[in-house]
């Protein structure tokens, strides 16, 4: 399918233009009419959610929130074609990712609010927690992907990464491992162009990022992470190929970090004004509205008053996280191993005695 | 009750839990067709096939990080490192996610992964394959650290390690891989993860070792005999989580102490033993709870590292110091 776009010609893969006008004239995607739009509607709450998720951080209720602005497409993508069976192995950039796994906005708020139960993901028996190290969590991935060829399983995994992880050893034997295995990974890596501050010209002198995958004999691709069509084209073909026994799939989704870093970071030290415009023109949200304006798809839907329910929505889930239970002691401890060792809890009862002689004290 | 070598009776015991628990598997480099540079796994690919028991390509971390993926999905992966010198690349997973995804995750994930790491000098080895990292190993939260002695206990930990349902690091002294037989049940047994044992009562001095010390204390043992001294010697058997009850009672009862170790000396295993000797046992003491350790250099190459290993007239020589103090 996508033979004219191999990555060592650098050629990536785009169906429409920025202005949603289709760039491949006889383009029939796999969504219908009512899918694609439920698509846009996803990324807008992805969108609306983040952005709430930021100014929670900037109110001084949540810590430190790495922001998903602009990456909306290849989230949705993912979350389309993700099944029952398959499993997402998380950096920790993918929100849209993760609602769509089953994972609550309670539980993310939660978590970076600074609770762990936020990773349980109750709801979403197959989702990993972020990573924080960079690139460690494909190796998951890939033993992931061992698991389901040996239980005989159903699923694949999506597997994240950013440009930054490309240049990570556990990168190269995560691929590596997933080929000579054959196992059914789909490795996406998000190049929003930036590590924190460094450009991804800075990071590899490789002509492209999906170029990396072909000498561990990994299908690759190139594709345009703001072209929500394009990107889902590329997500279902790959988990099709990985679900058909074909082993691993790497897509490098080419997009752009529209926020910071995280919201510790101010990306005005290394970015230009001029970049940063030049990217707003290529907006996955716009690109897909357009598209659907076009088609006449959005006629009825009322967006302002749509947002407007998202946000109460969101308000909802982030009370929920500010209202969950208090952090307990025993929490410190109970999860550290199936039963408490005798050292651990002589260290919690150490604590505890602590407590005890500052209570007498007051 | 059959004789067995330590490396016979990790093999009897990966051979038993392949046999009945079609969740294990085995990888590593050169464990398949050649059964390990050490022959630990000779034998299971033939048995068990290519799919349960395979090489894997040669990364170490590629090696850890997978098992941990594999084992979240149910399955329990048994890895081997194949000399503990490699075992540093694999770290960054031991630190950061084998011994995390439990707590991270609040019990929905969890790692019941087994590490397999030969370790230590005295082999006449290269550079980066006579190290012990047990101190480095036992820092780290969430895993256990298991190390035999004797091919009975060899059996018993790695079959305990495989059942356990947290990730266990199970080092194994190579320098006595086939020095010591002994009569083993051939039956399915599990020794507890987390206790010492005490290997011979005695009176006047207890000395706590494990792995490759034990036989060297032994040996020094027959000295002390001879000069009227009884040793309670102590195999440690697990590094993490410690048995601090064994040992307290053991110091409590003797008044004096030795900790054995071929690791370098400052903080490793003899300073933790230490402390818990100082903390509770502190008023039986007639002795300074002493170490003999590596020194806190590299291990020399085989020419100078008759300089670094401990001897039983090392041991002999503490232990008569101590006595005497």
């Amino acid at each position: 399918m996508f033979e004219k776009y191999k990555p060592i010609n650098d050629k990536m893969y785009q169906v429409m233009d920025n202005k949603g006008n289709l760039i491949l004239k006889d383009w029939k995607g796999s969504l219908s009419d009512k899918q694609l739009t439920q698509a846009y509607l996803d990324m807008l709450f992805e969108r609306t959610a983040d952005n709430m998720a930021v100014s929670f951080q900037r109110q001084g209720r949540m810590n430190t929130y790495p922001p998903n602005l602009g990456q909306e497409a290849i989230h949705i993508a993912v979350g389309k074609v993700l099944t029952a069976d398959d499993w997402v192995v998380p950096a920790f950039r993918e929100l849209g990712v993760y609602l769509a796994a089953g994972a609550s906005l309670m539980e993310i708020f939660l978590y970076n609010k600074g609770n762990e139960n936020g990773l349980k993901y109750i709801n979403a028996p197959h989702l990993l927690p972020m990573s924080v190290p960079i690139s460690t969590q494909l190796l998951h991935a890939t033993g992931l992907g061992f698991s389901i060829n040996y239980k005989k399983e159903k699923g694949v995994v999506f597997a994240f990464v950013g440009d930054g992880g490309t240049s990570e050893g556990d990168f190269h034997e995560a691929l590596n491992f997933a080929a000579v295995w054959n196992t059914p990974v789909v490795f996406i890596i998000q190049n929003n162009q930036f590590a924190i501050s460094l450009p991804v010209k800075q990071q590899t002198k490789s002509i492209n990022l999906a170029v990396k995958g072909i000498a561990y004999g990994i299908p690759s691709l190139k594709v345009d992470g703001n072209d929500f069509l394009a990107m889902h084209d590329a997500v279902s073909y790959a988990r099709k190929n990985a679900a058909d026994g074909k082993g691993p799939f790497l897509i490098e989704a080419f997009t752009y970090r529209m926020g910071a870093h995280t919201t510790s970071d101010d990306p005005t030290k290394y970015r230009t004004k001029d970049e940063d415009n030049s990217w707003k023109e290529k907006d996955p949200l716009n690109r897909l509205k357009a598209f659907l304006t076009k088609k006449k798809l959005l006629k009825g839907i009322d967006e302002e008053k749509l947002v407007d329910e998202f946000k109460q929505k969101i308000e909802k889930e982030f009370e929920a996280a500010e209202h969950a239970p208090e952090y307990k002691l025993d929490e410190v401890f109970d999860s550290m191993y199936e039963q408490i060792p005798d050292e651990l809890k002589r260290q919690k009862h150490a604590y505890e005695s602590f407590l005890l002689y500052k209570e007498k004290v007051q | 009750m059959k004789v067995m070598n330590i490396v016979q009776a990790i093999n009897d015991a990966l051979d038993i839990k392949l046999a009945e628990d079609n969740n294990v598997l085995i990888y590593g480099e050169d464990v398949g067709v050649e059964g390990g540079v050490f022959r630990v796994t000779e034998g299971l690919q033939k048995k068990y096939g290519a799919n349960r028991v395979f090489d894997s390509p040669l990364a170490e971390s590629g090696i850890v990080g997978a098992a941990l993926g594999i084992a979240i999905n149910g399955l329990r992966p048994v890895v081997e490192i194949q000399f503990d010198g490699f075992s540093y690349p694999a770290f960054d997973q031991i630190i950061s996610h084998v011994g995390r995804y439990r707590n991270r995750t609040r019990g929905k994930f969890t790692a019941p992964l087994v590490i397999r790491i030969p370790y230590g000098g005295g082999i006449n080895a290269l550079e980066h394959h006579s190290e012990s990292p047990e101190a480095l190993l036992g820092q780290i939260p969430g895993v256990k650290v298991v190390i035999p002695s004797t091919p009975y206990d060899a059996k018993g930990l790695l079959i305990a390690a495989i059942e356990d349902n947290d990730p266990v690091i199970y080092l194994e002294p190579k320098r006595i891989y086939r020095a010591i037989k002994q009569e083993v049940p051939e039956e399915k047994f599990a020794i507890p993860i987390g206790k010492a044992k005490v290997l011979s009562p005695g009176d006047n001095i207890t000395v706590i070792a494990y792995g490759a010390m034990i036989r060297e204390v032994q040996k020094a043992m027959v000295m002390a005999k001879s000069k009227g001294i009884s040793v309670e010697l102590i195999d440690l058997r697990t590094i993490w989580p410690i048995d601090r009850d064994t040992i307290s009672q053991s110091v409590r009862k003797t008044g004096r102490s030795l900790i054995v170790t071929e690791a370098p000396q400052s903080f490793g295993a003899g300073a933790e033993l230490i402390s818990i000797i100082t903390e509770e046992a502190f008023l039986s003491l007639e002795a300074p709870p002493t170490r003999l350790t590596g020194f806190d250099t590299v291990i020399p190459l085989p020419m100078g590292e008759h300089f670094y290993m401990i001897t039983p007239e090392r041991i002999m020589y503490e232990i008569e110091k101590l006595v005497s103090f």
